[in-house]
């Protein structure tokens, strides 16, 4: 599957690795979302998030989306990759670039890409307030 | 049948534990072990936000859980 990259690592994410994977001289555009660690949730400062995951299942579904978004969409090349961890703020706990003839392909590509993986992907993250820490999203 | 589940997030947190040995009876499905784990685990008899993985793929509450199978207990996911 030359065409993607997944990965999920407890290094921190590049940019440019993510950047070089897609880019083809074919590409008239590459579109690159990355999610980062905020600085608070619902009113309340955040001092860092602990992403944990179920990895080698967490590895298959990105490999299910990258395989979904270049299917339903006309793009060339897609990189996921998410990191696990203890993140702090303004690290970087997911990269997901996309690369496309033309640009509305890339972005909807990559806009399915992270709306997907925030649905399937076993990751959880567990965040931590100067008093106590919380599962996120662990009752919906 | 012995099968190894294992546990994330916040089902790990209220078992203790993140990976479990249940005894299951041979073909039965993952509604019967969804029972199984309330009866052996009655902390969660209270929380049943989760979804269950076998193998590393979702599954559904029909499906058969067969020997050497590997359970997942995956509670609503939050990457990204």
């Amino acid at each position: 599957m030359s065409n993607i990259s997944i990965k999920l690592t407890t290094d921190k994410l590049s940019l440019d690795e993510c950047y070089n994977f897609v880019d083809d001289p074919t590409c008239g555009g590459i579109d690159i979302f990355v999610g980062t660690v905020r600085n608070h949730t619902k009113g309340k400062k955040v001092k860092k998030l602990d992403f944990s995951a179920y990895g080698p299942m967490a590895i298959k579904e990105m490999e299910l989306i990258a395989e979904k978004a270049l299917e339903k969409f006309d793009v060339l090349k897609i990189a996921i990759h998410h990191a696990e961890g203890m993140l702090q703020i303004g690290d970087i706990p997911v990269i997901i670039a996309v690369s496309a003839a033309h640009r509305v392909a890339a972005f909807e590509a990559c806009q399915f890409a992270i709306d997907t993986l925030k649905e399937t992907v076993p990751i959880w993250k567990k965040e931590h307030f100067s008093d106590g820490e919380v599962w996120v999203n662990a009752h919906p | 049948m012995q099968t190894q589940v294992l546990l994330f997030g916040i089902v790990a947190d209220l078992v203790g534990e993140s990976s479990i040995n249940l005894e299951l009876k041979m073909d039965g499905t993952v509604s019967d072990f969804k029972k199984k784990l309330t009866e052996t685990y009655p902390q969660l008899q209270n929380y049943n936000t989760y979804v269950i993985a076998l193998n590393e793929s979702y599954a559904l509450d029909d499906t058969i859980v067969k020997d050497n199978d590997v359970i997942a207990i995956i509670p609503p996911v939050s990457g990204g």
